[in-house]
């Protein structure tokens, strides 16, 4: 089956089995690798993109739905291949080890941070909880997502 | 694990959606949110000829409230009912027991109707459904019907829609204001499925005793139940720390759940009847 939609700004159009999911799709046919499949069954949230500006886990959603979207990777969030706000903000507090869960938590945190620019911590972490961390880095990643928070005041991200 | 080979389609209208699933006489599976059938896919639990996207039906997409109750279309996603602000008075119950349903990124997807088609025996719609006495709306190759949730959930993962069934709209009757109501669960992390809950309502008659007292719990049973003789305990009775001590104890004493890798069969029992106690408690302090 063709399924077309956009990613990261640009049309695509795939030709794909029905039972493709859309992380597979993204990594397997269009070689973007930034977004990681780890649990496959909608657990570990590390495959986490924005599909139509919500984030949805793209291992529990087929390529062929995703048909007129617009999806948004992890390397999408930067324009100029420097880093955004929240992921400079990530690095500043040591918010990754194995950097496995990172493009999941930066999507997350970035669709967070859009809608609710003001959530507090426990929002943050409320959210962050369909994300695993195997490193156990959750206290830094909280306080990188709390400290980009400005950044998404006035709607400039 | 990758999903079994299947085929897709994407109908334009409910006809067709049911049309197609006629035709494969039960090698079909519908696909709303895929929060629940995806995974099961995955596990290789299940393996469709086909799967019928209901995407493009956006009618089932809608939430309507009357006097009748509130009537949620079975494409309407969680964080629908979470930011339509209407609910908190139309249906403050189902708003606080769908602040529980699962993680952020699922709530962005999930549907009300896939969740009552799943019939998860520790999911919170179902729950509800059940709690609410709702009908729960089916269009198949014969016509429409409602299906009450006490005949709908037959088991496990087990409803009374046929192959050939879509849901089509969840109905749950009108909320009176000032009506008493509490939802507790409790899960190892918040948006994980319940190792148990409870959602309770009640209404006061003119001396300020319990009526109506509609009493049901998740997590415990093969199905979501109703718990009659709790909700006798509270009927004709004052909500005091004596009633809910009562409730607790008929609570515990209504159920028999099984041990598994999550939590024994016991603990089960006693984290119940908290839920019952802490929702009666909630209830007992609101203030109308």
């Amino acid at each position: 089956m063709k399924a077309r939609f956009e990613v990261n700004g640009h049309k695509v159009e795939v030709a794909v089995e029905p039972r493709l999911t859309l992380a597979d799709c993204l990594r397997h046919h269009l070689r973007l690798t930034g977004t990681h499949v780890g649990c496959e069954h909608g657990v570990c949230g590390a495959c986490t993109v924005l599909v139509d500006g919500k984030a949805v886990r793209s291992c529990l959603m087929l390529a062929v739905q995703a048909e007129g979207s617009k999806v948004v990777t992890v390397e999408g969030l930067s324009k100029d291949e420097g880093l955004t706000p929240l992921q400079a903000s990530f690095r500043k507090h040591h918010a990754l080890q194995c950097g496995f869960c990172t493009p999941g938590m930066i999507t997350t945190a970035h669709a967070l941070l859009s809608e609710e620019p003001d959530c507090d911590a426990d929002r943050v972490r409320e959210v962050l909880s369909g994300n695993l961390c195997r490193c156990t880095g959750y206290v830094s990643i909280v306080e990188a997502v709390l400290d980009a928070r400005a950044a998404y005041k006035g709607g400039t991200s | 694990m990758k999903m079994p080979p299947f085929d897709y389609a994407c109908p334009a209208t409910l006809s067709e959606a049911v049309a197609l699933l006629a035709a494969h006489d039960g090698d079909a599976k519908v696909l709303a949110g895929g929060q629940s059938l995806v995974p099961i896919l995955a596990f290789r639990l299940a393996a469709p000829k086909l799967l019928v996207d209901l995407r493009k039906l956006t009618d089932l997409r809608t939430i309507k409230i009357t006097s009748d109750g509130v009537a949620l279309g079975a494409m309407v996603r969680w964080c629908d009912i979470e930011s339509d602000a209407r609910l908190r008075t139309a249906h403050p119950l189902l708003v606080a027991a769908v602040a529980h349903v699962a993680h952020y990124q699922i709530r962005n997807r999930g549907t009300v109707g896939g969740s009552i088609a799943h019939a998860d025996p520790a999911a919170e719609m179902p729950g509800i459904a059940m709690t609410c006495e709702a009908g729960i709306v089916a269009m198949g190759k014969a016509g429409t019907r409602t299906i009450k949730a006490a005949d709908f959930f037959q088991g496990a993962l087990t409803t009374a829609l046929k192959a050939d069934e879509i849901i089509v709209e969840i109905r749950l009757p009108a909320w009176p204001s000032g009506r008493r109501w509490g939802f507790q669960e409790f899960a190892r992390r918040r948006g994980d499925f319940a190792l148990a809950a409870a959602a309770v309502f009640y209404d006061l008659d003119a001396s300020g005793k319990a009526t109506n007292a509609h009493v049901g719990v998740i997590g415990v049973a093969d199905r979501p139940l109703r718990l009659p003789s709790v909700e006798a305990v509270l009927n004709g009775a004052a909500i005091d720390a004596a009633t809910i001590a009562k409730a607790e104890a008929a609570t515990m004493a209504a159920i028999d759940p099984d041990s598994d890798i999550h939590a024994s069969g016991a603990y089960r029992r006693a984290l119940a009847g908290t839920m019952v106690e802490r929702a009666l408690k909630m209830a007992a302090e609101q203030t109308p």
